[in-house]
């Protein structure tokens, strides 16, 4: 991808862009469609077009995969977590009332956002992982293939 | 409901206790991925994590084992419409047999992972089998229908990983994951589709919801579409007789320790399900359903009987062999259930713990043998029970419940099944029972013969098992023999299992023990 | 059946002509890749059947008004399976990527990706062993 002057420059452009728009995705997602699901995957989309264009060394630069692994398995813990917090303050597991006892339609705001947080970053880390692992596997292929 | 505060009492510990059984392995799975724990921690945080959840299950089952039950609400919101655990006697038990194995098999698995993969994947391998055992867990303690599914597919999905990690030994365990794979996303599917058609007419998910507005309309085609559908996908998951392809190839190539787990208890989660609906969600005076299990799931289950351990007998592989001896034993608790008495239920259900815990002894000591000659070839392991002597003691033992010797639990379960067919009037069936089990008797014997009759191969290592092998499977061998005479205790709770699985929905509706209190 | 009810149900005639073409394909192809193409046609028929489920004729989108103060006359589609499908969809992509991860590797063992190539290679392999350890019967080799 050397030569392709346009798509470079273009997609340095369009990350920054890319990944915020996920970030708007993800915190805004209790009040207009999206939420972690959606923003996770565009999220990945920033990096995944880093990667095709200017190469799998150059993104794993930026994200290691062994980061990326950690930052899946990261987003589970943050969303269980919120259950376990809700847990210890005497609710039912995932009870977002916890948050706010005396307001509880805040505790939701606070419980929604956590939990779609925990979602956004596993996502994000699980389609970063696949993208990796099926880029960093060099296919063998003959020339009769061809 | 999660919008009244007022007057919030707050939940205990011993409320959670439901939540707890599931979230504890849960929230070990990706910690073991987050700290990196490499072979030695990371098989330390999931023997901790299940022993936690075994003790949880032991006391659920404690206070379920009268008959009543208990229901937690996640997030706080009430039953009917959202997500409900919901424990009682049938599925406690289960929830104890998975625990159970889980705990005694992880010991095990630490010696034989050890040796069968290699040490850079064990992060993710116990992370994954933490995954498993959740998603089983969840199963079969969940009230919720979809939340089934959901369960279902995360204990797939981290199976057909841990099936494919058999591939450092044998590359054939890609294509047993793949065909897995496969076979499992269609019948998970086609139970989605039998959730579908039983929302569309009724409007709820609650199990216990959906049992009160199934019973009102019973002749809805929607509704017996909905009951073929759950039998035909979760069938495929049980490995009925001819639904049981990925069956054989994915235990045989799967580690050890996998094999022992899935083994003992996956089909028997699925086969919880289908009890679950058959009895809870749709009665059994719903004629479709009698109709399908006495014409279709009982010649099926006599088939498996006879067919699997036909093939049994000719395997030269030991791990197949007991593969297809399960497929075989599947047949006798399907059997049990078409039988719809109480006794038969009854039969199923002692069955299915106690061939739990026999194949556990069996698939474990199978380990135990790959891991001093290195195949579970016969020619390979042969003399080798003189060789290790308390291996192949324990494996005979195993050997002798799965034939159904009295003194063995496998006998039990067996009388049981014998019962129920006389009780329902059809002795042809009790000694179609005693015939297939004469053909146990050929394929154990076969093993044993290997065993101990022959003198042991050259260049195997002469050594005995080591001590986290040995003590995992004869504990699980003296639980053969112990539940072959102590029977209060396995027939007890599954009475109480069946009794209310066949009670229905009248039980269902009070709760003994709210976890919503306050709410 | 009228024509009406044929019409009036085309969301279950296409859901079931999508099933029938994804287990087709499930069944049919020899190719590894297209199995997993034909499973993912499969699920997808589900997921249009539960959504379609949940279209309520002249429903509009559940959204409440701020002030909670819910018009009666206002009908709201089911949002319900729409939730349940996001969960189906996840676990539909989930199984894709496991699949394919599986074929990845199925190709670097086995050096293809058809089914009648891998058989042929699983065949000889297994008589290989059973020349070795003595006949086996049964299974997929």
């Amino acid at each position: 991808m050397q030569h392709h002057l346009i798509l470079r420059v273009v997609t340095k452009l369009l990350c920054g862009a890319i990944i915020l728009y996920a970030f708007y995705v993800q915190f805004h997602g209790d009040y207009s469609p999206g939420g972690g699901f959606q923003a996770g995957v565009i999220m990945a989309v920033a990096f995944i077009a880093y990667g095709v264009v200017f190469g799998l060394d150059a993104v794993q630069k930026v994200l290691p995969a062994w980061v990326v692994h950690k930052l899946a398995a990261l987003g589970v813990l943050v969303y269980s977590m919120t259950g376990v917090v809700s847990l210890f303050l005497g609710y039912a597991f995932l009870d977002y009332g916890a948050f706010s006892p005396h307001h509880p339609s805040h505790g939701q705001h606070w419980g929604i956002l956590a939990v779609e947080l925990g979602v956004g970053i596993t996502v994000t880390g699980v389609m970063v992982t696949i993208y990796y692992a099926f880029a960093s596997r060099i296919p063998r292929i003959t020339d009769e293939e061809w | 409901m999660a919008t009244e505060t007022s007057h919030h009492v707050a939940m205990t510990l011993h409320d959670h206790l439901p939540m707890l059984q599931v979230l504890i392995p849960f929230i070990a799975s990706p910690l073991i991925v987050l700290m990196g724990a490499r072979g030695g921690l990371s098989w330390l945080i999931a023997f901790v994590a299940s022993l936690a959840s075994f003790i949880v299950s032991i006391v659920l089952l404690m206070e379920v084992i009268d008959g009543g039950f208990i229901s937690y609400a996640i997030g706080g919101w009430a039953p009917p419409l959202g997500i409900e655990y919901r424990v009682d006697a049938a599925n406690a038990f289960m929830l104890f047999l998975i625990s159970g194995i889980s705990t005694i098999v992880l010991p095990f698995a630490y010696e034989s992972v050890k040796a069968e993969i290699s040490a850079k994947h064990h992060t993710l391998f116990y992370s994954c089998y933490l995954l498993c055992f959740t998603g089983l867990l969840g199963v079969v303690i969940t009230g919720d229908a979809f939340n089934v599914f959901v369960f279902l597919e995360i204990s797939s999905l981290s199976t057909y990983a841990l099936i494919a990690t058999g591939a450092e030994r044998d590359k054939r365990a890609l294509t047993a994951a793949y065909d897995y794979l496969v076979m499992g996303t269609i019948g998970a599917t086609f139970f989605v589709i039998g959730i579908g058609f039983l929302y569309m007419a009724t409007g709820t998910l609650n199990m216990a919801d959906l049992a009160e507005r199934i019973a009102d309309q019973e002749n809805n085609r929607t509704i017996k579409a909905a009951f073929a559908f759950i039998l035909v996908g979760m069938g495929l998951k049980v490995a009925i007789y001819p639904l049981h392809l990925w069956l054989p190839n994915s235990y045989t190539y799967a580690p050890s320790a996998i094999t022992a787990f899935l083994a003992a208890t996956a089909t028997k989660a699925a086969i919880y399900v289908i009890l679950r609906f058959t009895f809870s969600v749709f009665q059994p005076s719903f004629q479709f359903e009698v109709y399908a299990l006495e014409f279709i799931i009982l010649p099926l289950a006599v088939l498996a009987m006879f067919a699997a351990s036909f093939i049994a007998v000719f395997q030269s592989d030991l791990k197949r062999m007991l593969a297809y001896s399960s497929i075989a034993q599947i047949g006798y608790m399907l059997l049990g259930i078409a039988l719809l008495n109480s006794t038969g239920l009854t039969g199923s259900i002692v069955h299915l713990f106690n061939h739990g815990i026999t194949k556990a002894v069996l698939f474990m000591g199978v380990g135990a043998l790959v891991l001093r000659s290195g195949s579970s070839f016969y020619s390979r392991i042969r003399g080798m029970g003189r060789v290790m002597p308390i291996t192949g003691a324990a494996m005979v033992v195993g050997g002798l419940s799965l034939i159904g010797v009295p003194g063995t639990a496998g006998f039990i379960s067996k009388w049981e099944l014998v019962q129920a067919t006389l009780e329902r009037g059809w002795w042809p069936l009790a000694f179609l029972i005693a015939a297939s089990s004469l053909l146990a008797v050929i394929y154990v014997w076969r093993f044993v013969e290997v065993l101990y009759l022959h003198e042991p191969a050259y260049g195997a290592d002469h050594r005995e098992a080591p001590l986290t092998m040995l003590v995992p499977i004869w504990i699980m061998a003296l639980a053969c023999i112990y539940f072959g005479f102590a029977t209060e205790i396995t027939l007890g709770a599954a009475r109480t299992a069946a009794d209310g699985l066949l009670a229905g929905t009248t039980g269902m509706l009070e709760s003994v023990t709210s976890t919503e209190a306050g709410h | 059946m009228t024509f009406e009810f044929i019409v009036g149900h085309i969301n279950y005639w296409l859901f079931i002509v999508l099933m029938m073409t994804g287990l087709y394909i499930v069944v049919s192809k020899g190719n590894l890749v297209k199995k997993i193409v034909g499973l993912n046609i499969f699920q997808t028929s589900v997921f249009m059947f539960y959504i379609s489920v949940g279209k309520i004729t002249g429903g509009t989108a559940p959204i409440f008004p701020l002030d909670m103060n819910v018009d009666p006359d206002v009908v709201y589609s089911n949002p319900l399976p729409h939730v349940l499908i996001l969960t189906a969809i996840v676990v539909g992509v989930a199984t894709t990527a496991l699949g394919l991860a599986l074929i990845v590797r199925i190709r670097e063992e086995y050096g293809t990706i058809e089914e009648d190539d891998i058989l042929d290679i699983e065949r000889k392999v297994a008589s290989d062993e059973n020349r070795l350890h003595g006949e086996a019967m049964g299974g997929r080799a």
